[in-house]
C-alpha cells in the first residue's frame, strides 16, 4: 500500500508539473506566432492537452488519497476534450471569413483556392 | 511533498494567464482576443482543480464544469457574432450572401 502511494503521489506531481508547463509553452506560442491561425494551432491543441494533464492529476489524487471516484471530474475532462477543439475551429473559420490577412509568409492557402474552382466551375 | 509542487504549477498557470492577458490587450485582429479569453477559460479549470487538490475539498468540481461550459458557449456566440453580424441566424439569409 505504502509503494502504491508513494508512486501514486509521484504520477500526480509529474501530471500536474506536465501540465502547467505545457500551458506556459502553448501561451509563449500564442505570444510568439505572427497570425491568428498560427495561434490558434498554438492555443487550441497545446492549452487542450495541459488542462487533460491537471484534471486527470486531480482524479487520481481524490481517487487515491480521498477513496473519491469523481464522476463530476471525468465529465469535464470528456467536456473539455470535446468542446476545446470545437471552439477553435469556429474561431478560425470567423477569422477567415471576416477577411483577417494570412501571415505574409504563409506559402498557401486551400481554402481561396477552393473557392476560385467553385466560382469558375 | 507533492504542495510544493502544486503551487509551483499554479504560478507557471498565473504566468500563462498573463501571457494571454498581453494578447487578449494587444490582438491586432478580434479572434486573436477570442482566442486569448478561451485559453483564459481553459487555464483557470486548471487552477480550479490545482486548487482542489491543495485544499483537500471536492466542492470546486462544479466550479470546473460551469467555467468549462461558460467558456464554450461564450466562444461560440464571440465567434458567430463577428463571422456574420448575428448569433443566432433563422436560415434565410444564408442565400443573401
Amino acid at each position: 500500500m505504502e509503494t502504491i502511494v508513494q508512486v501514486g503521489e509521484g504520477l500526480i506531481g509529474l501530471l500536474v508539473l506536465a501540465g502547467a508547463a505545457i500551458a506556459v509553452l502553448s501561451v509563449f506560442g500564442m505570444i510568439r506566432f505572427q497570425d491568428v491561425y498560427l495561434r490558434a494551432h498554438a492555443a487550441t491543441k497545446s492549452a487542450t492537452l495541459s488542462v487533460l494533464f491537471v484534471l486527470a492529476a486531480a482524479f487520481l489524487y481524490f481517487a487515491l488519497y480521498l477513496d473519491h471516484i469523481s464522476v463530476k471530474l471525468l465529465l469535464g475532462i470528456v467536456f473539455v476534450f470535446l468542446t476545446s477543439p470545437v471552439a477553435g475551429h469556429l474561431n478560425g473559420r470567423a477569422a477567415y471569413r471576416s477577411g483577417v490577412p494570412l501571415w505574409k509568409g504563409s506559402v498557401r492557402d486551400d481554402r481561396k483556392r477552393a473557392n476560385e474552382k467553385k466560382t469558375v466551375g | 511533498m507533492l504542495e510544493p509542487l502544486l503551487l509551483i504549477s499554479l504560478a507557471l498557470l498565473a504566468i500563462a494567464v498573463l501571457g494571454c492577458l498581453y494578447r487578449l490587450l494587444k490582438g491586432p485582429s478580434v479572434p486573436d482576443r477570442i482566442a486569448a479569453l478561451d485559453t483564459i477559460g481553459v487555464i483557470m479549470v486548471s487552477i480550479i482543480a490545482i486548487l482542489c487538490m491543495l485544499l483537500r475539498t471536492s466542492a470546486y468540481f462544479d466550479i470546473i464544469l460551469v467555467i468549462g461550459i461558460l467558456t464554450f458557449i461564450g466562444t461560440t456566440a464571440f465567434s458567430k457574432y463577428i463571422e456574420r453580424g448575428v448569433v443566432l441566424e433563422d436560415g434565410d439569409n444564408r442565400s443573401s450572401r
